[in-house]
């Protein structure tokens, strides 16, 4: 059974539909992504599994469990970290993590929980006073401390700088590794690329698509970019008439005439038996795959 | 303990978060009191006035300082902190755990409340010890009174932050409703020196009513059904409109 099950979810704020229609399931032991652009409908989807919104439409399972009509037996078994929350300024956070243990029937020992998070030195402290890398530990600490199934993170990482967010990134992995699914909300590809096994890309509402990382790229178009600088120039119908071409840029302008073609694995041979029939050398020559940045603009739209 | 509507622990942290707060502590437990000391230092409010029914000043303020604390705590404390949790998504957070977030709204009211008594216990102690206010003479019906007047004060200030969405609002809105319930409570002029028809009306707002109800306590006879029902009727209509319009986010 699915840890976590969304089908057909709909909402809408005043008359506006957020979320028109989402289906996905989170699998035991997963880290499940929703990546999306901003406004996507991708908070108002997970707060629905948190239950902190009633769904117009639809269906919402934690492990078989309605989040509404069930909130509190929900709530034991799911932790949340939310977007934009915070804790009484004057609260330290020994009695932070106190105070959350205490609303648990079987809560987690929080001394090696904030050991782990790195809390220790800073039990004393108000959580006024914590760095937002700091005040991000906290809030998974809490997530975590009521032993929970699953962990919901809504765009942790946001605000955090890149070395706080590569050890974010270790904390999701080692949480994972403690046996605890997690949902992870974020509009940070190379996130999303590095941690979740399964992707859904949510757009206007909808998913556009659900796949692994690995996956998303394949299934957008010129998956492979080469790019080389021709000894000399080459024909541009030749370029044109490459198999599996989705686009040709030639840089003209910077004057070194560098060529950046996306396609097929089949474009890079088509490639090579060009410029060996036309005997061009081509300089700097890379093939690399597209970034799920770019199979991601490929997968959304952009705003009207 | 914890049910859908309070937790200790909970209530616990909020007593904690109180006691860190200089300002709320100032304001609702000792600024009464040291008003109290301040006017009964005038010579002139140490002697019986005709105009106060041979009261003297400083015996009628006591019931004031009494009322002033809950004034305080109920219209300006309590919305302020809770407009500024809805605000900062600390309700929010607390409803994705088991416990409910009204937890913290009863907290809220216990902590106030507590206080509010605090600081009327203090104000009647430091009346009998400086000043020689004889204590009430009808003690059970003051307590009754000033319990009453407890509640109407957190009811009043639960609806100031179901209608205020921030805390500045809430600031704003508390100290617009402040002054008339301070002067309702009697604090310029208390309502024992106020002209008949002044102290009638007084008498159908909720400190206007606790103000009189106090003084009758005080004076040895049982408060007047009247101002009670009063009381007792603001609590009814205000819980029923916070909790209409109380919003969690």
């Amino acid at each position: 059974m699915p840890v976590i099950e969304v089908t057909d979810l709909r909402k809408s704020y005043g008359g506006r539909p957020v979320v028109d229609g989402v289906s996905f399931a989170v699998e035991e032991g997963e880290i499940f992504g929703v990546l999306g652009p901003n406004g996507a409908g991708k908070t108002t989807t997970v707060e629905c599994v948190e239950g902190l919104r009633v769904p117009d439409a639809g269906r919402v399972r934690v492990t078989g469990l309605d989040p509404v009509a069930d909130h509190e037996r929900v709530a034991r078994v799911l932790g949340a970290q939310l977007q934009q929350s915070e804790l009484q300024a004057r609260l330290t956070v020994r009695e932070a993590l106190e105070l959350y243990a205490a609303f648990y029937p079987k809560p987690a020992d929080w001394r090696p929980l904030a050991e782990r998070l790195g809390l220790a030195p800073m039990l004393g402290t108000r959580f006024g006073k914590l760095s937002g890398g700091q005040k991000q530990r906290l809030f998974i600490a809490l997530a975590l401390v009521g032993d929970p199934r699953v962990v919901v993170l809504d765009e942790l990482t946001t605000g955090l700088d890149p070395r706080a967010r590569r050890e974010t990134w270790q904390l999701i992995e080692d949480i994972r590794a403690g046996g605890v699914t997690v949902l992870l909300v974020t509009h940070f590809m190379e996130e999303a690329q590095r941690l979740c096994d399964r992707i859904a890309v949510i757009d206007r509402g909808r998913v556009a698509a659900l796949d692994t990382p690995a996956g998303l790229i394949r299934r957008s178009a010129g998956a492979t970019v080469i790019s080389f600088t021709p000894s000399a120039p080459l024909d541009d119908t030749d370029l044109r008439a490459l198999p599996g071409l989705v686009s040709a840029d030639v840089s003209a302008g910077r004057g070194d005439g560098r060529v950046t073609l996306s396609g097929t694995d089949e474009t890079v041979n088509a490639v090579i038996t060009l410029l060996a029939r036309t005997r061009v050398t081509a300089h700097q020559l890379r093939v690399t795959d597209t970034t799920l940045d770019d199979a991601f603009l490929d997968l959304t739209e952009a705003p009207a | 303990m914890t049910t859908d509507v309070f937790d200790t622990a909970v209530l616990r942290t909020e007593l904690r978060l109180f006691r860190r707060e200089p300002g709320a502590l100032f304001w609702l437990l000792l600024f009464p009191t040291l008003l109290l000391v301040v006017l009964g230092s005038v010579p002139s409010f140490r002697e019986a006035d005709p105009s106060f029914g041979g009261l003297r000043p400083v015996d009628a303020y006591v019931p004031v300082a009494v009322l002033l604390g809950l004034t305080v705590g109920g219209l300006q404390g309590m919305p302020q902190v809770l407009t500024g949790y809805r605000e900062r998504g600390i309700l929010r957070r607390m409803s994705a755990t088991p416990v409910r977030p009204a937890a913290l709204l009863s907290a809220q009211m216990v902590v106030t409340g507590g206080a509010a008594l605090l600081s009327a216990l203090l104000a009647l102690a430091v009346g009998r010890l400086g000043f020689g206010v004889t204590l009430p003479e009808q003690p059970l019906g003051y307590l009754l009174a000033l319990l009453l007047a407890v509640l109407a004060a957190l009811s009043l200030g639960a609806l100031l932050s179901a209608l205020s969405r921030t805390t500045k609002m809430a600031g704003a809105v508390g100290s617009a409703a402040l002054f008339p319930a301070m002067f309702c409570a009697g604090v310029w002029l208390p309502v024992q020196a106020m002209p008949d028809l002044l102290a009638e009306i007084v008498g159908w707002t909720p400190f206007g009513a606790a103000a009189q109800a106090l003084n009758e306590a005080a004076a040895g006879d049982w408060p007047g059904w009247s101002h009670l029902a009063v009381l007792v009727a603001w609590t009814a209509l205000l819980t029923r409109s916070a909790a209409r319009r109380f919003r969690w986010e």
